[in-house]
């Protein structure tokens, strides 16, 4: 059972870490600022929950696990929030993403400059 | 007076599992503080509905527990578009409408589209969302609403 709950929680931590690796990648290797927020956005979510997963199988105390949920708990709800207020700062300052792949352009232009 | 008795016991819970000491003397700084935190919050006027919604406490973590999975199929598709590289990525900016009437619904559901990666809420007004994605056909099954009409059913 011990060496069942070790094994778990390692695949767990690996996991999660090779998804926190991939927002990494994804920061460098995305074109524009909006793009690579989304790359941030697995590191924010499936890969700290992943990480904090495995780090409670890790732990007997029942404290200790309570404090990861309240991390985890905390990591969910501030996450979206700064991510939404960087994206509408940028966004009420001018930067148009790139690449956009819809014909509706101009409809962004002008409800960026109606809204400043 | 249910909305003051539930801030008592969040702000319990919150003492009792980070301090982890029980003895009389911090148990009673603890009830203390307590207490001071609940007289200023009733001065200032914070604890109604806003701050202690029990209403969706019924039916939050059924939703709760659809959008982890949502986030975990969200995160494999970003995960393999990081992979395969910029080409095979499609960003789309977009206007969704929603359906929610109160202001902690809307904050719900546009908290849970930046929650979802690959899906940014930018902006919002009084009924329209304007959300970033990383690929066009997220953006279509947002605009199928089975997020939103799940958000909506918790508001009442």
């Amino acid at each position: 059972m011990e060496l069942l709950i070790t094994i778990v929680s390692g695949l767990f931590l690996l996991v999660g870490s090779f998804l926190c690796l991939s927002g990494g990648v994804g920061i460098i290797r995305f074109p524009d600022f909006y793009t690579r927020m989304h790359a941030v956005g697995v590191t924010d979510t499936l890969g700290s929950v992943m990480i904090l997963t495995g780090l409670m199988m890790q732990s007997s105390d029942l404290l200790v696990i309570a404090k990861l949920i309240m991390v985890l708990l905390l990591i969910l709800l501030v996450g979206p929030t700064t991510s939404h207020v960087l994206a509408k700062a940028a966004f009420h300052n001018g930067l148009q993403p790139k690449g956009l792949s819809t014909e509706n352009k101009h409809n962004n232009k002008e409800s960026s400059s109606s809204n400043t | 007076m249910k909305h003051t008795i539930s801030l008592f016991i969040t702000l319990a819970a919150f003492w009792l599992l980070n301090s982890g000491h029980y003895s009389v003397l911090i148990l009673s700084l603890g009830l203390a503080s307590i207490a001071l935190i609940i007289y200023i919050a009733n001065k200032m006027d914070v604890v109604d509905q806003e701050s202690q919604p029990l209403y969706l406490s019924r039916k939050i973590f059924g939703y709760y527990f659809w959008l982890i999975i949502e986030i975990i199929k969200a995160n494999t598709t970003v995960v393999k578009h990081i992979w395969l590289g910029k080409k095979t990525i499609s960003p789309t900016l977009k206007k969704i409408k929603v359906t929610q009437q109160t202001d902690m619904g809307k904050v719900i559901y546009a908290n849970s589209i930046t929650l979802t990666p690959g899906t940014v809420a930018i902006d919002i007004n009084e009924d329209e969302i304007l959300v970033h994605a990383l690929i066009a056909e997220d953006l279509d099954s947002l605009e199928f609403g089975e997020m939103d009409r799940r958000v909506t059913s918790l508001e009442n």
